[in-house]
């Protein structure tokens, strides 16, 4: 059974996802793992953290005893100070992201479709939901990475064929990096691109709603 | 200068907010958020306030004063509610008592932005196959297909900034500046609490961040806790 075999952590997740941020590029983290990717950047790849809060060139979250409460990031958590660092408005923050001005961000998700809808908002079981910048992230980064696990608490895929949740963007998302597997949206369906160590694409496909393209080579989760 | 902007405590600058107004609440957090102001409304138990905020999510202690006083009937937010079972704001709107109204973050902030320049609101493509476009009017505009989003006003502004002098000149301290400044300028009368207050001319005009003319009134504001 696939559904039982091991998956990667959430920190090997944020790991595969950093070595896709071009050194030189602007980044907007959303929460949870995508968080985590500020910790595993290297240092020779310099990459300008934005956040809707009104900070750009903020550094990866403060560590405990050094929190200022003056530098917090959209989710309200506690930013490093680094060099180079700018506060502006909100209202310029999404100038930013509209304008095309942010390279990539990378947000969590519910649910992502074989043509990269994009579903992260809402709980339909809950009714409502918190959009926050996500829909103009969605909309305005150039590039959208989704970081989360395969699967949800239940065990049902969260890469489907078509998403039932609410959406935030339609065919916004250019890659997915979960605990098992790397894919491509493409507007042909959904593409396999790595597996997790020990991982057949049949295995991936067992675990996952949209029908997988899988190409002649598939590669191992590169970390 | 005999001319202030001035007021003597924050019950005295929130004095004149009727039962039904329009509320822009700054702050991100509830760190940067105008807790003084906020407590001194709640006080005056005041009804049916629709409060324009960034979120109730994050600490937003504020709102939740208001909120838990009744004083508040519509949220409109990019993320009002709380992630646990108990959130306040989750409940009060299942029951039917609080109206919630969510906005994409970047839309509200325009359309704040729209009322404050006296613009008649704004094509955005944020939120396009999506249930936010849902009975909106669409236009392709240079190929892009865009919503459009109608000017959000306010009767009154509550913000929070780090220093003021008495013509209302503001500089703010970090990412107080974010979510405060874009929404100061988008009421009818915009009363900042702030840490310190000084006299014209020690903030360097090169170094004003809100200019006075968006500044009805100026409270110092109270470092007590929020209760």
């Amino acid at each position: 059974m696939s559904a039982d075999k091991e998956r990667l952590d959430r920190a090997i997740i944020a790991i595969r996802v950093a070595k896709e941020l071009p050194a030189g590029s602007c980044v907007n983290l959303g929460i949870g793992i995508p968080t985590l990717v500020s910790m595993f950047v290297d240092d020779e790849s310099v990459v300008f953290y934005h956040s809707e809060s009104g900070v750009l060139n903020c550094g990866p979250l403060a560590e405990e005893g050094s929190e200022d409460i003056d530098l917090i990031n959209a989710g309200g958590q506690f930013l490093q100070p680094v060099p180079g660092m700018a506060y502006f408005s909100s209202v310029d923050a999404f100038a930013m992201i509209r304008g095309g001005h942010v390279d990539v961000t990378v947000l969590g998700a519910h649910q992502v479709s074989a043509t990269g809808d994009l579903a992260n908002w809402m709980l339909p079981e809950r009714g409502v939901g918190n959009i926050g910048g996500a829909m103009d992230l969605a909309a305005g980064a150039d590039k959208v990475i989704v970081a989360m696990e395969h699967n949800d608490r239940n065990g049902n895929p969260k890469v489907v064929q078509e998403c039932d949740f609410p959406l935030t963007g339609r065919g916004c998302v250019s890659l997915i990096v979960t605990d098992v597997a790397v894919m491509e949206p493409t507007p042909d369906g959904m593409v396999l691109r790595e597996a997790a160590p020990g991982w057949t694409p049949e295995e991936v496909q067992g675990v996952t709603g949209a029908r997988l393209i899988i190409p002649d080579s598939v590669a191992e989760y590169e970390v | 200068m005999a001319f202030s902007k001035l007021y003597d405590s924050a019950a005295a600058a929130v004095a004149d907010i009727p039962n039904g107004a329009t509320v822009l609440l700054g702050g991100v957090s509830g760190a940067n958020a105008p807790t003084a102001l906020v407590s001194a409304l709640a006080d005056r138990n005041v009804r049916d306030l629709t409060c324009v905020c960034d979120s109730t999510y994050y600490g937003a202690e504020a709102l939740h004063r208001l909120v838990a006083a009744g004083c508040v009937s519509r949220i409109i937010s990019p993320a009002p509610f709380g992630s646990g079972k108990d959130d306040m704001v989750h409940e009060l709107w299942r029951s039917g008592d609080l109206t919630v109204e969510v906005v994409p973050w970047g839309t509200l902030a325009e359309r704040m932005r729209s009322a404050g320049a006296g613009i008649g609101g704004v094509f955005l493509p944020v939120g396009i196959g999506t249930r936010f476009a849902e009975g909106k009017e669409i236009r392709v505009v240079n190929g892009v297909e865009c919503m459009f989003e109608p000017p959000l006003r306010g009767d009154f502004a509550l913000i929070r900034a780090a220093r003021a002098d008495g013509v209302g000149n503001l500089v703010y301290v970090g990412a107080q500046r974010g979510w405060n400044s874009a929404v100061v300028s988008a009421a009818r009368v915009a009363v900042a609490e702030v840490d310190q207050v000084v006299e014209p001319g020690s903030i360097d005009p090169e170094l004003v961040i809100t200019p006075g003319i968006f500044v009805n009134r100026i409270v110092r504001a109270n470092s007590a806790p929020i209760g």
